[in-house]
């Protein structure tokens, strides 16, 4: 990518860029394309295996704060090395494949989900030069990667030969499928509006400042910040974490599609779940907070990876914060909350996008009128479904004995 | 080129047949899901992402959803694999079905003209696919929809109303 060569960016927003070609600047062309795309999967690689280890240490620590108790804290300087002892626990554990389980599919089944997990990286933008593919339907492929792993938690449920793990994973399944709906959904208005599939050009169609002020995210729109609830809620649901942890309540379904599994075949399957939890928030960064853009023009100085990052560990530890807060849903209301007020909630933002694009020559006090009917088109549906949905359930009274 | 070509329509069909030979159900739909992982890979070999990608989203990730739900909720118990007699007519049936395909395949590829210099590229981009969708065939995609909605619901009501009821049982 010679292109970062040539432009006037600063010296660190090229650096890696620089670093790569230096590397790989002497070989010959296809050995050359081969090694940087090498060098592209070792980096992803690296990274995101590095901030699973930390983000499983942050949980722990951040729980253990918000429960009033220190966390770990005896490994290493205050516990940074628990995620290290955790993985040697888990490589030297005995590996138990019950005996009339399908060993083959036992097996296949955390390898292809963490396969499809790692698959989703390719197409996220993580800085201007650092778009390790670039698609022109980039965020179908990445929701067609991420629809693999339905197959293998399924895969994991049956070849148990358990029937608790095949119970739990159809309803893991039930649960995967219900949000696969709203998240796709509300990724349609970010497609209408920019007229493009490719997550490069989505980055750019957020590229500039209202005023010098404001950015101009996605998120800052009336459809914008709908969807990016959705899109955040249906994302909660998708990586199976609280308060959709249903498939996996350790509390009280002994970890459900996962009863059957031990050791490091145990560690991949939440190895799978870290790295879609951050190819998900990677995902919502590029679509609705600007990607790798800065907030504010004054502060374009610092590279645009440094951007990525610290919006992609603010979601991921409001995932965390979200997990100390919540209690976990019933499977009833799970469904119910999919079907009865998210799917419709994001079929009537694609009517709110398609009003907002559709009165983009509005100025002067018709803006006034343009926000307050878009706004009114996201409140008023989400207050009504929002009340239909706890129609019957009233104010809880509590009786002492 | 051609190397990578042969290599897919290998894994694809091979696959394909081996799904087929195999006695055990789930095996066979996994392997499915290969074979169509298979196209997929044709369709981007061939240039056509938006296919290829909607390929993987639709085939891997909902049909076979589908028919593994079908199969778990249309057996009763686990190692419910036993195949039905070969009988002749069920043998008479599969070759006439068999060679009606053939023929259709053969006859379209046959009568399909073969480039004789390779075409230009040309630059199809997902805006102008959905163009193109949201344009004349509309009406023939939802009709397709439909169809296949109604057709789940037939199988669901088929494969529910399995159990045989006895005289004396309540309504």
């Amino acid at each position: 990518m010679s292109q970062a060569a040539t432009t006037n960016a600063s010296f660190l927003e090229r650096a890696p860029v620089l670093l790569r070609d230096w590397l790989t600047g002497s070989l010959p062309g296809p050995a050359r394309w081969l090694a940087n795309a090498l060098i592209a999967i070792v980096a992803i690689l690296a990274v995101f295996g590095l901030l699973f280890a930390f983000l499983t240490l942050a949980e722990r620590k951040i729980l253990g704060r918000v429960q009033n108790r220190p966390g770990p804290n005896r490994t290493g300087w205050f516990g940074l090395l628990q995620p290290f002892a955790d993985g040697i626990k888990m490589l030297t554990k005995e590996d138990i494949v019950p005996r009339s389980a399908d060993p083959f599919l036992h097996f296949l089944a955390p390898v292809a989900l963490l396969g499809f997990s790692i698959l989703t990286f390719a197409v996220i933008p993580y800085g201007r030069y650092l778009a390790p593919v670039e698609l022109n339907a980039a965020v179908l492929y990445f929701f067609a990667a991420g629809s693999g792993a339905e197959l293998a938690v399924f895969m994991a449920g049956w070849a148990s030969h358990n029937k608790y793990s095949l119970l739990a994973a159809m309803r893991a399944l039930a649960q995967l499928i219900s949000y696969e709906l709203p998240l796709l959904l509300s990724f349609v208005p970010v497609a209408l509006a920019t007229g493009t599939l490719s997550t490069t050009g989505i980055v750019a169609a957020q590229a500039g400042w209202r005023w010098n002020l404001i950015p101009h995210w996605f998120v800052f729109t009336p459809w914008g910040a709908a969807a990016f609830a959705i899109f955040m809620v249906s994302a909660l649901a998708e990586s199976n974490r609280s308060p959709f942890d249903l498939p996996e309540a350790e509390s009280e379904l002994i970890a459900g599609h996962l009863t059957e599994y031990s050791g490091f075949k145990y560690a991949l399957f939440f190895m799978a779940e870290y790295f879609g939890i951050c190819a998900l928030s990677g995902m919502a960064v590029t679509l609705f907070l600007g990607g790798w853009q800065a907030p504010l023009p004054a502060l374009s100085f610092i590279p645009s990876y440094v951007w990525f990052a610290a919006k992609l560990l603010a979601l991921l530890l409001g995932f965390i914060w979200i997990r100390a807060t919540l209690p976990r849903l019933r499977i009833d209301q799970l469904t119910r909350l999919a079907w009865k007020f998210l799917v419709p909630l994001a079929l009537v933002n694609l009517g709110t996008a398609a009003f907002w694009s559709l009165t983009l020559g509005w100025a002067g006090p018709l803006q006034l009128v343009r926000w307050a009917l878009a706004l009114g088109l996201v409140a008023v549906p989400a207050l009504l479904l929002g009340r239909g949905l706890s129609a019957g359930i009233g104010p809880r009274t509590y009786r002492y004995a | 080129m051609n190397s990578v070509l042969a290599l897919i329509a290998l894994a694809t069909i091979g696959t394909a047949v081996t799904a087929l030979a195999g006695r055990n159900l789930l095996h066979s739909v996994l392997l499915f899901a290969v074979s169509w992982a298979g196209i997929a890979a044709f369709f981007l070999w061939s240039g056509a992402e938006f296919a290829a990608f909607a390929q993987a989203l639709v085939y891997i990730g909902a049909i076979s959803m589908a028919v593994l739900f079908a199969i778990l909720l249309t057996r009763h118990s686990r190692d419910d694999f036993a195949p039905e007699p070969a009988l002749a007519g069920r043998a008479f049936a599969a070759v006439l079905t068999g060679t009606a395909v053939a023929g259709v395949l053969i006859w379209a590829v046959a009568s399909s003209p073969l480039a004789a210099a390779p075409s230009p590229v040309p630059a199809v981009t997902v805006r102008s696919l959905g163009w193109q969708l949201m344009g004349p065939p509309a009406a023939a995609l939802l009709a397709t929809g439909v169809l296949l909605t109604v057709a789940l619901i037939g199988a669901v009501v088929i494969a529910a109303g399995e159990r045989p009821s006895k005289p004396g049982d309540p309504p």
